[in-house]
């Protein structure tokens, strides 16, 4: 073997820094770094000019300051003398109470339509595709407005419902009225209630929890953890025995029987709404803007989680069910033990990529003034304040800690799939 | 006989039809309609849906309204026609009347041939993309100038803008190319970056203004002599025109005369005079429009000559205005000059009014006179500045961001914002991919930023905060921040979209091209961004859905989009109360587009399973 | 695995080896996170040398030869290719690649060029050599691997072994003075084995410098000058192809023929 002298020890030449691999990513990122930081002073002492022109200083003050506005669909108490944190508390609470109602419904309307374009029945599947083409491809600020004016103008005034001569009724026996200016339902009330804990004393985070609540779900869970065990224990005499024993009434039993006793024994009743002069009292008041809001994100959201449903099951379908089939699953063993399980794998992250949609879109109640923390924060605070600064980065600030909550939901369920797959 | 196991077909089988219930007309409905109860069931069920929905919509489609110019005219023809209520039939009449607003806001009427000649540029300038086989790539040329020849024709202005941007783009690259090849890329890149915002910042301005300024002198006296003609000319016209407008007043009024008898008879006779008077009705629109015209021209005109007129005046003044606003300066009194004068004195000022900083009455008196002199003294220069660019002007009639709207705004929102997300998703994709931890990490964090907020945070930003982040003084645009912020937001879609056709490139393409001696940028040019964006395009498609959709947010931050131009035309007093016609209008603009473009999606998807792969 | 693999005689009065070194591997090590892929790897090739590595999947056969180019960086040692050390020195690394040509087992051929651009990206990018001449190269070189008529194709319309033949065509439009193959056919049908082993023999009797990691035991024996047996990362035997076919040293090598030979 020939033998090389050793090139001499190379120096250090400044040119490295570019020519050398190892240390040509040290400087790109050093560059990157000295240049994100110049972007970002530059935007910093621009922001700290103006605001001084503009006599403006940065502080969060004002959230201690009266509101004074109004918020009429709204979980926990509140008035107009109450503070702007308040006010965002409440809009904050409205977001999340649009988007889970949004993200129930539309899923449960997509994972239906879904499933109904791949029937067979030419008519439904048809109908089906017409419905998924129709919100995909409007825009979903367009579907709010169209449906609070469906609202609006279709649906009687609640002194239709007035006197003798009426020209509207309310439905489901008297519970439920229709009216243009929202949707009265019956409210649940305790007539032995056990009354509500406060929290937070008169502070702008206030709040009450009804203990008769605690209680229903403390009962509930319980039985639904008695009812997992019967299972558990039906699953084991499976596995030793080969044998299912029939369950389903115990399992049924153990959670009904002790809620309905609990419920009894509270006096729980239902509240109806009244028509009393003008307007409908009693029962509980969802406004047109919270159903439009709810209507429209539902519907669009639906039209995107049927495709994606119809595209798991299509995806796995083909050779998984006949594989099955042979093995003599019968068609709803092969549906729960094969197709499901895989399927869920490629239509849950997708679908919870269309919750964080979702919730995003629930910004544009601002189109239709349903308080939300856009239109609280937003909008009217942000108005009055004159503090656009703080308001809009709080609430990027906000929405930015919902969605990473939601796509860190998403990043753990992916994680446990890959688990599994091992 | 013996059994015989052995068979030997001697003649073969004719092809018989099927039985009747597999095949033909009954069988298709017994197979996809009728097999079995609940199938039947669910048939009937959308079958009694679809009638009673079609029942209720199809005669309030089929309304004879289109040439009716109110609400109440509308009402008259159905209830002539026996149909009374709410949800008798459809105001058409509102869509004629204003579906050129809702497709162009208020953009000038006789300048609609720009937008409409960008946007058929526009198709020329994407069909070497979309159809890369079948146009000849040589057009890819139009396409990479098109970007500053669509926001030239709309927006106008003169001639030497768009080509002082692309020079500016030229020279940076030369300066790219000198100083690449005297060190290497990393220099050559900060060198041009340097140079383009020196460029963009100073020497454009700096550019512009002599170009101003020498032109201007220049044809100074001719634009003057041709203005007092044109004014002549324009005032002729517009007398002429008011003598038409009152003959075409009188000739609707001589026909709408009959309209109480025409109410009262029924019979159709009402539309009937509705439909007579659709036609001088046209040209009193015709004409009060070309009116409307006739006096912006007259006033931009009769403006210009008298701002030439006071041009000299202002010129030989500004000295003695600069002078007193020095002296005032340095006559400031020693309170005021205590406080930290480096800030400005406008900050001065608010600072010392916030109560931070305590001046004698009078020494305010005094800052205050300075602030006014200086204030004068700016106004007097961006009065001359702004003479000599308008005579100097040759090019396009300049059409300011607030006449934009409609369709045509939305459009371009969308266009805009998705043409300049591409590199910059193509730049935060590699960015993610990269293993440099703070590149990476950067990049990392704004795409996933952007994806966590909703658009209409980012709207806020720019109606509000934008101005904020940027240097006093500089005063964007509505739409060009509205385009800023969207372009933002797609472009952390986009590079998801991008990261997805990358990772789905197997890694022997980077392998053979490292092999071959290509460098990173020439890989990535070369091999694997041909290929990544043709994996990703069916998703860029989606994306601009999307983002076209999403354009109606505008109309929350007060611009016209179709959906802001709804309300303003609800605000009408003759089409107060319309709601459906125009919001199903809009939505049925849109669906085709989107709808459009997903079959289009659709199509490449297809085309690109099926493709040389 | 085909013993003969071709019946034409082979021209061997090219195929000279010179003094030159073209190859240098001096203590080279490297690691995958902890795994120790490559120990101690010493090997010196010389310029017209054809050397052909063997050894079981996983030894670490595609790593070394993977090496010489820098698609994988070694930790440890040296690697001296026609003069120039390996080093971090991106301009050293752009050189050897330059010089050095490969062919892989799955081509790697950029399906979004035809079969004439593939040959010519490189030349014109990296070589800067005018458009025109790097047409005429390209030409002439898929002229020499017999698919001339292809050249306005796309890959995915030619056959595995054009393909592969293709990928040594553009390789070769660099000039290189030294090819790397990795398995170039082992992912082909038998009949395409034939017309790319061919190629690569062609190749041989021109007095290029080639290592090729292959189980192409039939062409080891007459082409090859030298080969290379390796077992977990290491070289375990390398001899002249008649040595070490039939006179095997380790037992590793004797069980690794005795298996692939199919006795
Ligand atoms: N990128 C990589 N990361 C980690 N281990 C690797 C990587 N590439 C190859 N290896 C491991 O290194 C060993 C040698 O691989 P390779 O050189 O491809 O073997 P051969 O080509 O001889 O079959 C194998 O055990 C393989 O699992
Ligand atoms: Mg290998």
């Amino acid at each position: 073997m020939t033998t090389i002298t050793d090139p001499p020890k190379q120096q250090f030449r400044l040119s490295m820094l570019i020519y050398d691999t190892r240390y040509r990513s040290a400087t790109i990122q050093v560059v990157a770094l000295i240049a994100f930081m110049l972007l970002a002073a530059w935007l910093i002492d621009n922001t700290a000019r103006n605001m001084m022109l503009l006599g403006k200083t940065i502080n969060f003050g004002f959230f201690g300051e009266p509101a004074s506005y109004d918020i009429n669909q709204r979980l926990l108490d509140y008035t107009s003398r109450d503070t702007h944190l308040r006010a965002a508390l409440i809009g904050l609470l409205n977001t999340l109470v649009v988007a889970i109602l949004g993200c129930a419904t539309a899923t449960a309307v997509g994972v239906l339509v879904g499933v109904l374009r791949l029937s067979h029945n030419w008519l439904i599947a048809r109908l089906m595709t017409i419905y998924v083409e129709m919100f995909r491809n409007v825009p979903v600020l367009l579907w709010i407005v169209f449906i609070m004016a469906i609202m609006i103008e279709t649906l009687p005034a609640p002194s239709a419902f007035r006197g003798d001569n009426a020209t509207a009724s309310m439905l489901l026996g008297d519970t439920v009225a229709l009216t243009n200016r929202g949707i009265y339902i019956p409210e649940a009330l305790f007539s032995r209630s056990l009354g509500d804990i406060h929290f937070f004393g008169a502070s702008s985070l206030r709040f009450d929890v009804s203990l008769d609540l605690i209680a229903f779900l403390i009962v509930l869970g319980a039985g639904l953890w008695a009812s997992h065990r019967i299972k558990r224990r039906a699953d084991r005499m499976q596995e030793e025995t080969g044998n299912r024993p029939t369950t389903w009434y115990l399992r049924v039993g153990v959670v009904l029987v002790p809620v309905v006793i609990l419920l009894v024994a509270l006096g729980f009743h239902l509240g109806y709404p009244e028509l009393k002069g003008f307007n409908f009292s009693g029962g509980t008041h969802l406004r047109n803007s919270l159903i439009a809001l709810w209507l429209a994100l539902s519907l669009y959201t639906a039209a995107f989680i049927a495709e994606i449903v119809r595209a798991g099951i299509l995806a796995i379908s083909n050779g998984q069910t006949e594989a099955a089939a042979a093995l003599g699953l019968r068609p709803g063993r092969v549906m729960r033990l094969v197709i499901l399980p895989q399927a869920l794998r490629v239509i849950v992250p997708p679908l919870i990529s269309q919750y964080l949609n979702l919730t995003k879109n629930s910004s544009l109640a601002i189109a239709v003034g349903y308080m939300d923390i856009t239109g609280t924060l937003g909008g009217i605070t942000m108005n009055q304040t004159g503090k656009e600064l703080e308001c809009v980065l709080l609430l990027m600030l906000i929405y930015l800690i919902i969605s990473l909550s939601i796509s860190g939901v998403m990043n753990w369920y992916n994680e446990s799939v890959k688990l599994k797959e091992r | 006989m013996s059994k015989q196991l052995a068979y030997v077909r001697t003649e073969m089988l004719p092809q018989q039809t099927p039985p009747v219930t597999s095949v033909g007309m009954l069988g298709w409905l017994r197979g996809n309609l009728f097999s079995g109860w609940l199938n039947t069931g669910l048939t009937l069920i959308s079958l009694v849906a679809i009638i009673m929905v079609l029942s209720a919509v199809v005669p309030w489609v089929l309304s004879p309204t289109w040439q009716a110019t109110s609400l109440t005219e509308c009402r008259g023809i159905l209830h002539e026609l026996g149909r009374d209520g709410h949800f008798s039939g459809a105001c058409w009449g509102v869509i004629r009347d204003r579906w050129v607003q809702l497709f162009f806001g208020f953009y000038p009427a006789d300048l609609y041939w720009r937008p409409i000649l960008a946007f058929l540029l526009l198709a020329v300038a994407l069909a070497p993309i979309l159809f890369s086989d079948k146009v000849p790539a040589k057009l890819l040329w139009f396409s990479a100038a098109f970007p500053l020849l669509f926001p030239w024709l709309l927006w106008g202005g003169a001639f030497w803008g768009p080509l002082l941007i692309l020079a500016g783009l030229v020279l940076a690259y030369l300066v790219f190319l000198q100083v690449s090849r005297a060190s290497s890329t990393l220099p050559g890149l900060i060198a041009a970056v340097i140079f383009a915002a020196a460029w963009f910042l100073w020497g454009m301005g700096l550019i512009t203004g002599a170009i101003n300024y020498g032109l201007g002198s220049a044809r100074m006296e001719g634009t003057r002599a041709a203005l007092e003609l044109r004014v002549d000319g324009l005032e002729t016209r517009e007398a002429e025109i008011d003598q038409a407008i009152a003959s075409a007043q009188d000739a609707v009024r001589e026909v709408m005369s009959g309209e109480a008898e025409a109410v009262a008879s029924g019979d159709g006779a009402y539309r009937a005079l509705i439909a007579r008077a659709a036609a001088p009705r046209d040209r009193l629109n015709t004409l009060q429009s070309e009116k409307a015209l006739l006096d912006e021209a007259l006033f931009s005109a009769q403006s210009l000559l008298g701002r030439i007129e006071v041009l000299k005046g202002q010129e030989e003044a500004l000295p003695r205005l600069k002078q007193e606003a020095e002296a005032a300066r340095a006559a400031l009194p020693r309170t005021v000059r205590k406080i930290d004068t480096d800030i400005g004195l406008e900050a001065l000022k608010q600072r010392i009014l916030s109560g931070e900083a305590k001046v004698p009455a009078e020494d305010m008196a005094q800052l205050d006179r300075v602030l006014g002199l200086e204030t004068n003294l700016r106004s007097v220069i961006l009065a001359i500045d702004r003479t000599y660019a308008d005579v100097a002007m040759i090019g396009l009639r300049p059409v300011t961001s607030r006449d934009f709207g409609g369709m045509m705004l939305s459009i371009t929102i969308g266009v805009v914002a998705i043409a300049c997300s591409l590199p910059l998703g193509i730049l935060l994709a590699l960015g993610r991919r990269s293993d440099m931890m703070i590149v990476k990490y950067l990049c990392v964090g704004f795409i996933e930023f952007i994806r966590g907020v909703p658009l209409i945070t980012l709207l806020f930003v720019a109606s509000t905060l934008l101005n904020i982040f940027m240097p006093p003084d500089t005063k964007f645009d509505i739409i060009l921040r509205v385009l800023i912020m969207v372009t933002l937001f797609a472009s952390a879609y986009m590079a998801e979209v991008i990261r997805g056709g990358l990772a789905a490139l197997p890694k022997g393409q980077y392998e053979g091209a490292d092999s071959l001696g290509l460098n990173y940028w020439q890989a990535q040019r070369l091999v694997i961004m041909p290929q990544a964006l043709k994996i990703s395009i069916p998703g860029i498609v989606s994306t601009f859905i999307g983002v076209f959709k999403d354009t109606t947010l505008v109309s929350i931050i007060g611009l016209l989009d179709p959906l802001g131009l709804s309300n303003s035309i609800r605000a009408d007093a003759n089409w107060n109360g319309i709601v459906w016609e125009l919001y199903g209008f809009i939505a049925l603009i849109f669906f085709l587009f989107c709808f459009g473009m997903s079959r289009y999606s659709m199509y490449l998807e297809r085309k690109l399973q099926t493709g040389h792969r | 695995m085909s013993e003969l693999t071709t019946d034409r005689q082979i021209d061997r009065s090219k195929m000279t080896v010179s003094d030159e070194i073209a190859v240098e591997i001096i203590n080279m090590n490297k690691w995958y996170g902890t795994f120790h892929v490559l120990r101690d790897i010493n090997l010196t090739v010389n310029s017209g040398e054809r050397i052909v590595i063997a050894g079981p999947s996983g030894s670490g056969k595609s790593t070394l030869i993977r090496c010489i180019n820098r698609l994988e960086e070694h930790q440890s040692g040296k690697i001296i290719v026609d003069g120039t050390e390996l080093s971090s020195d991106l301009k050293n690394i752009d050189k050897i690649r330059s010089d050095v040509g490969m062919c892989f087992q799955h081509f790697n051929l950029f399906p979004h060029l035809t079969i004439l651009e593939n040959c010519t990206l490189a030349p014109i990018w990296v070589r800067k050599t005018p458009r025109k001449e790097a047409i005429d190269t390209a030409m002439h070189f898929l002229e020499k691997v017999r698919i001339p008529d292809q050249a306005n194709k796309y890959p995915g319309q030619l056959s595995g072994g054009q393909q592969q033949r293709v990928a040594i065509a553009r390789s070769l439009c660099m000039r290189p003075r030294i090819m790397l193959f990795d398995e170039p056919t082992s992912a082909l049908d038998p009949e395409m084995i034939k017309e790319v082993l061919d190629t690569m023999i062609e190749l041989a009797e021109e007095g290029m410098t080639m290592l090729c990691v292959t189980h192409e035991m039939g062409f080891a024996r007459q082409v090859a000058n030298r080969v290379i047996f390796m077992d977990q990362g290491q070289i375990v035997e390398q001899n002249e192809p008649e040595e070490f076919f039939n006179n095997p040293k380790s037992e590793r090598t004797k069980l690794f023929l005795s298996q692939i030979l199919g006795h």
